[in-house]
């Protein structure tokens, strides 16, 4: 059963990684080559010798156009000092100082204006904040700036800024820029780049007089998925007056939505395998107190709160490193919860063996105080556990479809999670005991096994499992008193759904729950999605009661 | 007491006892309210009077789950549920009943409706301006879904833990679709702002001790109701599916159809237990879904002690009591307490309360009996614990 269970989930792994690397692989296509524009008439701009001191001092004028042509002039300077003082300008940090009629760089400081020299950023002076003042700038003149730093960064060295720099220019008709893209398109040899120069020229070419042009710009643009394609399509569309044009443009269209479509199912399958991870982590440990030892552990979900408070602990403990402090949390929260889980064992759950209903309300019980006490001690407020720098932003696959790196992580570690455990009941000492206490109470007494030993070390290992699911979901969720009980109901689901003692069974039955959750959620919200999955899972349980994957053998006879 | 006609049942020892107890509290209350001016101190306030009455309420829904878990060992963890959907039907009426005073003035529509840009009454609130209607939806409503749910669970033979889990899922489930708005019952804030009942305002005294007085008849009535079905020979072999289901099973009997009658009873019971609860406490929302009211009702059964139906409804009153003065001096700790009742009670005491007190007695009789006064009357107790 394992093995062909093994071999369905690898195969499952398989599609998924193939349709990760079937989303990639547009980006590498190399498209066809760039149409440009043929209106090629840049506007010559004196080229004066001037110093960058002169140029700045046009900005001093009011009129913005006054200001752009000088922002064009700067830009046009091979000088290292054009890039921080185009920055400067966009945050206000360029200012007219009114005393000898001037640009200079002003940083505010105690009410004053500190003035620099914008060439060598030395101090040249102090000035009243009533002499100075910032050069004011428009939204136009922001553009501009953007652009012209874009062009700048065209050249730059670093592949990543080149790329962004295109992305920046996508959707410009400025003929300066388009000629500057064309140049750039015939030097560079990274793919990534020369992808994002096609679409942005051949956005551009939309707007040509030629209608082969047109017509080939439309066929390049068709699938692409830059927001700025569909918009400039859908533009053209109004405009269009041929046949041949309306058709070729709509049959764009068309493939663009069919991809967006794609990967707008991609992405919820995604979200769908990290709501099942989350389950998966939720439950395994319920997996092992519940499935391999027949106690019901209603303190479970209290478990986890536990191991999303011990990692807030660490993080409050540590304050200066919250980079690596998961990597304490992870052991420390394990053992915190193994820790409890333990006392539960040997205080209450001990004397209720083979009486699984009254197991279920004691740990109840238990769940109740251990709540409580949460909220005695760390006030009923949520806390804030901060995520790691390298567990946030995304993995940018194309413009409609990303991975969340913690989402990804979780889904990584959950599985880690589950790989370790199930290594541990098949390959271990302990593993072994506890499969035999499991299967035959008394037979394992009788062939020297303390299973009063056994028991304490399972429950405290599935309650550990639960601590460190507590401290992914501290990076999901909110850290508060009620984290536990949100999750209980849905891992009893997920358990009971998989097959009682049958780990495999419990996570295709988190997968499988997760990604139909997240399906049906767009039809039916979110609310209505949940109930649908419950009342599923109700009628699941009165067709095969022991869920997807029963025991068979003796095990189940009881 | 164990030959099965409704007249024993209401004539044994047990039974008049404890409804000797229950009439003659309710009619202590009910004396010390209207009889007794305000200022007086001997008067009883209103709010004592709805306590009392809530809790008797408790008691009865206590009443109906020790029906299908101290008897045929069926732990529903939804029971909290049936509870909730009679208090509804009996909201629905009531809303109704509030006509054109809300604060929106609509005669046909209830405010949250109004709220909620609503043109019409939704199909399924029809009929429940009719008292008559409500009360046979009161006893339907909860009966049918515990039918058809217990239809499907007993007839797979879904038993023990899986039964609690998805009685629990069930409840979750319905407590999610309460919530929504889109529902048609008020969403969030439930059903409320409730004016009268049968015409009769539900602020005024008079009323209260008569709702009082309906549910101490309610609870008197379920109580000698249950105790001739467990003394009756469908309840012997509710018992034995308790005890050994598939042995029952294999004498012959159905099982599945013992159970899914006493569950749907109960439910029933249930129901009752709510639309009675919802005019006292003036309020319906679907926090009464929650698993966590429902698994609190089963700790007032064990509390009190199973099998015993009087065990029941003592533990309902006890906790609540419990809770009423502890929320009142010491709010944070009363979490902590339930927690420990929980614990303590499935580990010490299996058999509750009340099975404690007859061990005990048992233990005092067998020494007086030692001691040669020797007595042949059985504890009432034993006869019902196992």
């Amino acid at each position: 059963m394992g093995y062909k269970f093994g071999q369905m989930l690898t195969a499952l792994f398989l599609v998924l990684l193939a349709s990760v690397s079937w989303a990639e692989e547009p980006l590498q296509d190399p498209t066809a080559p760039p149409r440009t524009t043929t209106e090629n008439s840049v506007d010559e701009i004196d080229i004066l010798p001037l110093s960058l001191q002169e140029i700045l001092n046009r900005l001093t004028n009011r009129s913005f156009d006054e200001k752009e042509a000088a922002i064009r002039q700067l830009a046009k300077q091979d000088n290292p000092r054009v890039v921080p003082l185009l920055n400067a300008l966009m945050n206000r940090e360029l200012v007219h100082n009114r005393k000898d009629d001037t640009i200079a760089l002003g940083v505010k400081k105690d009410g004053q204006w500190e003035l620099r020299d914008p060439e060598s950023s030395e101090v040249i002076g102090q000035a009243d904040s009533r002499a100075v003042r910032p050069v004011i700038i428009n939204n136009r003149l922001r553009t501009v700036i953007n652009n012209q730093l874009a062009l700048v960064a065209l050249n730059d060295p670093d592949s990543d800024i080149r790329y962004q720099a295109a992305g920046q220019l996508i959707g410009n008709d400025d003929a300066e820029m388009l000629a500057a893209l064309t140049t750039r398109h015939y030097q560079e040899s990274h793919p990534r780049v020369v992808a994002q120069i096609d679409t942005a020229l051949n956005i551009a070419a939309l707007r040509s007089d030629d209608l082969t042009t047109r017509l080939d710009a439309i066929e390049a643009l068709a699938g692409n998925l830059h927001p700025e394609v569909k918009n400039a399509l859908n533009t053209r569309f109004l405009a269009a007056d041929t046949p041949q044009e309306s058709q070729a443009l709509e049959k764009a269209i068309a493939r663009i939505e069919a991809r967006i479509d794609t990967f707008q199912t991609a992405d919820t399958v995604f979200f769908g395998l990290s709501l099942g991870s989350v389950l998966l982590l939720a439950a395994i440990g319920l997996a092992i107190t519940f499935g391999v030892m027949g106690v019901i552990n209603m303190a479970h979900g209290e478990l986890i709160m536990l191991g999303a408070y011990t990692t807030y602990v660490v993080q409050q403990l540590l304050p200066d490193s919250h980079e690596w402090s998961l990597l304490i949390a992870v052991p420390a929260a394990f053992l915190v919860s193994a820790f409890v889980g333990v006392l539960i064992e040997r205080f209450v759950i001990r004397f209720l063996y083979g009486r699984p209903l009254e197991t279920l309300l004691a740990t109840f019980g238990v769940s109740l105080i251990l709540q409580q006490a949460v909220r005695v001690i760390f006030s009923p407020l949520n806390r804030t556990v901060i995520t790691p720098e390298w567990m946030s932003g995304a993995l940018e696959i194309n413009p409609v479809f990303s991975l969340t790196y913690n989402r990804l992580y979780i889904i990584v570690f959950a599985l880690a999670v589950f790989l370790a455990l199930l290594a541990l009941l098949k390959k271990t000492r302990l593993g072994l005991q506890v499969r035999a206490v499991s299967q035959n109470r008394a037979t394992a007494r009788g062939l020297g096994i303390r299973s009063e030993r056994v028991n304490a070390l399972t429950f405290g290992l599935g309650s550990g499992i639960a601590g460190v699911a507590g401290v992914a979901l501290a990076q999901l969720t909110n850290v508060g008193p009620n984290l536990g009980q949100s999750y209980i109901i849905d891992s009893f689901m997920v358990v009971v759904f998989g097959g009682v003692g049958n780990l495999w069974g419990t996570l295709t039955a988190a997968f499988s729950l997760g990604i139909a959750n997240k399906l049906l959620e767009p039809m039916a919200g979110a609310v209505l999605a949940k109930i649908v999955v419950l009342v599923f899972i109700i009628l699941f349980i009165q067709r095969k009661p022991r869920g997807l994957f029963p025991q068979r053998g003796r095990a189940a006879e009881e | 007491m164990r030959d099965s006609t409704f007249k024993s049942a209401f004539n044994d020892r047990t039974a008049k006892t404890f409804m000797a107890v229950l009439f003659g509290a309710t009619l202590l209350v009910t004396v010390l309210n209207q009889l007794f001016p305000a200022d007086s101190a001997l008067h009883v306030s209103a709010y004592t009077v709805t306590l009392l009455g809530k809790y008797l309420c408790y008691a009865l829904l206590a009443l109906a789950l020790d029906l299908v878990w101290g008897y045929c060992g069926i732990l529903s963890l939804g029971h909290g549920a049936f509870f909730a959907l009679g208090g509804y039907a009996m909201g629905m009426y009531l809303m109704r009943q509030i006509g054109d005073r809300g604060v929106y003035g609509n005669p046909e529509l209830p405010d949250f409706m109004v709220f909620l840009n609503w043109s019409e009454l939704p199909w399924y609130w029809h009929g429940f301006d009719q008292f008559w209607f409500t009360a046979l939806m009161i006893l339907l409503v909860p009966g049918l879904l515990a039918f058809v749910f217990g239809w499907l669970a007993f007839r797979s033979r879904v038993t023990g833990v899986y039964l609690s889990i998805i009685t629990q899922a069930l409840t979750y489930a319905l407590m999610l679709a309460f919530f929504r708005n889109e529902l048609g019952f008020g969403g969030n804030n439930g059903l409320t702002d409730f004016k009268d009942l049968l015409g009769f305002s539900l602020q005024s005294d008079t009323t209260r001790v008569g709702l009082l007085i309906a549910t101490a008849v309610a609870l008197a009535g379920a109580f000698i109701l249950c105790r001739w079905i467990t003394g009756s020979k469908l309840g012997r072999v509710v018992m034995a599916v308790r005890d050994a289901e598939s042995r029952a099973r294999f004498v012959g009997y159905r099982t599945e159809h013992y159970k899914l009658w006493i569950f749907t009873l109960s439910a029933i019971l249930a129901g009752i237990a709510g639309a009675l609860y919802v005019p006292q406490v003036g309020i319906i929302n679907p926090g009464e879904f929650s698993p966590l009211n429902s698994i609190e009702l089963v700790v007032w059964v064990a509390v009190g002690g199973r099998a015993t139906l009087y065990g029941a409804v003592i533990g309902a009153i006890l906790v609540n009591y419990g809770k009423t003065v502890f929320t009142g001096i010491m709010p944070e700790a009363w979490l902590f307490a339930l927690g420990g009742l929980f614990v303590a009670v499935t580990v010490f005491l299996p058999h509750g309360l009340v099975g404690l007190v007859a061990e005990n007695w048992g233990k005092v009789k067998t020494r007086f009996a030692q001691n040669g006064n020797a007595s042949n009357t059985t504890n009432p107790a034993e006869g019902d614990t196992p």
